[in-house]
């Protein structure tokens, strides 16, 4: 029934997908971990204003379903006159830009709760060594706290990447060739359901599996005081 | 085009889309409900077999979680979609009935919903299980109860207590899994948007109005998730 020399012609075609969909993912994942950065920094700010706005932007994020946000920036933006004529158009008009838009702030919510967790988890000491240096709240949050929370919040990161590159299929919906979207091209143009989407899934899975074993790649070499230690056998040197 | 303003485009007037936006959402609660009933029936066999199965239910088990986590909902609907559409019309091929039967798109979207969320249930009942303390189970049987029955009065009840905020997580993704129901054609909140966005030439009003409503189910119901939670563990110790 499963015809294995259609599967990887099939296969060979989704293939040209991979590039778009890691594109999206990597880029979306880029510019949202900087914004969730930012949008964490204003959680811990103790601002009272800043801390709210934070706290709306990722309620507003989180509650709502990705494919509506998508929508939102590719059909409704166009509806105001004022972004039709500005200098955004170019981009917002283009179904890429509003992909990687939308997984972007849609990532950054997400995202900024995991480095909200991995700030608070920075043990007080630390902070508290970092000032008793002479370091400014700036500096000490640079050098000492942010790498710290990332640190910590790299094996979540590593779960919300992999969320990423599933949601980059959504792209498909407005349009975007990534692996989705030829997928369901192929799956129209032969009516062989099975064989196309077990290989897409195969596709996927493949590329998940890579990216875990690249953030557990990260994770050891950044924490080599969690290894063991190595046992160095003791030189007893003939004395003569 | 004559735009019509914004409240009463939604509103519950002649030209107001309110009545059809909120049918939208009851389909997306109803879509998203059994799908979401039909991962828990899932999630239970799943976890079943990975606490208590042998080696081939337990290494199907998690390939069947490790599969479904690691790939696209989008693409699992799809697959349902066309392929239940395929499989129904090779039956009725079968007996003599010609032509493509489709799958309707609910039955594909809600089996596909709990198909995936199938795979957060059992985690989240298998990290529930093991919360539940030896002790308890050892001391039902001490007492007499057969199997069945210390599952039903004793591990049952305890695990659905401490899944409690697990499941909580799972129903919000759900929720927002049900938005990709829309490819099929069902009309829920997210079609019944497109649908209006259409004829109206308002996407912004309508898809801001759907996120809205998103965000009304999705407060509304972590705040009865968080009274639920509140509610069952009114015996336990608060740390």
């Amino acid at each position: 029934m499963i015809d294995l020399a259609f599967m990887s012609e099939a296969w060979g075609k989704l293939l040209a997908g991979v590039p778009l969909t890691l594109q999206l993912a990597l880029l979306a994942t880029a510019l949202g971990g900087a914004l969730a950065v930012a949008l964490a920094a204003m959680r811990v700010s103790g601002i009272a204003a800043l801390d709210a706005a934070a706290r709306f932007y990722v309620f507003a994020f989180r509650g709502s379903p990705l494919l509506v946000q998508i929508f939102l920036i590719y059909y409704g933006l166009g509806q105001f006159r004022a972004v039709r004529l500005s200098f955004l158009w170019p981009f917002l008009r283009e179904p890429y830009w509003c992909a990687v838009l939308a997984l972007t702030l849609n990532t950054a919510a997400y995202a900024s709760e995991i480095i909200r967790g991995g700030l608070l988890s920075v043990p007080r000491g630390e902070i508290e060594a970092a000032r008793a240096c002479g370091m400014s709240r700036s500096l000490a949050f640079r050098r000492i706290i942010l790498p710290l929370a990332l640190r910590q919040a790299l094996p979540a990161y590593g779960n919300e990447l992999i969320l990423m590159v599933k949601a980059t299929s959504l792209a498909s919906i407005i349009t975007l060739m990534e692996i989705t979207g030829i997928a369901a091209k192929l799956v129209s143009d032969t009516y062989r359901v099975i064989e196309v989407f077990v290989a897409a899934g195969a596709l996927y899975l493949a590329i998940n599996f890579a990216l875990t074993r690249i953030v557990m790649a990260v994770e050891y070499w950044l924490t080599p005081h969690l290894r063991p230690v190595p046992v160095i056998a003791l030189d007893t040197g003939d004395a003569g | 085009m004559n735009q019509v303003g914004f409240l009463e485009l939604m509103g519950f007037g002649p030209q107001g889309w309110g009545p059809s936006m909120l049918f939208g959402a009851l389909m997306t609660l109803a879509v998203a409900g059994s799908g979401f009933l039909l991962g828990a029936a899932i999630g239970t066999l799943g976890a079943w077999a990975k606490i208590a199965g042998g080696r081939v239910a337990r290494s199907l088990a998690d390939l069947y979680t490790t599969v479904l986590r690691g790939i696209p909902d989008l693409l699992v609907i799809y697959l349902f979609y066309f392929g239940g559409g395929m499989v129904l019309s090779s039956i009725a091929h079968l007996f003599g009935e010609g032509g493509f039967i489709s799958l309707p798109g609910f039955a594909a979207g809600a089996l596909a919903i709990g198909v995936v969320s199938g795979a957060h249930h059992t985690e989240v009942f298998r990290g529930a299980f093991r919360a539940v303390s030896r002790g308890e189970i050892e001391a039902a049987r001490a007492v007499g109860m057969s199997r069945m029955l210390c599952f039903r009065r004793i591990i049952a009840p305890l695990v659905l207590r401490y899944a409690l905020p697990g499941l909580g997580n799972v129903w919000q993704l759900v929720l927002k899994e049900s938005a990709l129901v829309s490819v099929t054609g069902v009309v829920e909140l997210v079609r019944e948007a497109q649908i209006g966005a259409g004829s109206t030439r308002q996407p912004f009003d309508f898809f801001i109005s759907a996120a809205a409503l998103y965000l009304c189910i999705t407060t509304l119901s972590g705040w009865m998730m968080r009274r639920a939670e509140r509610h069952f563990s009114r015996g336990m110790a608060r740390a």
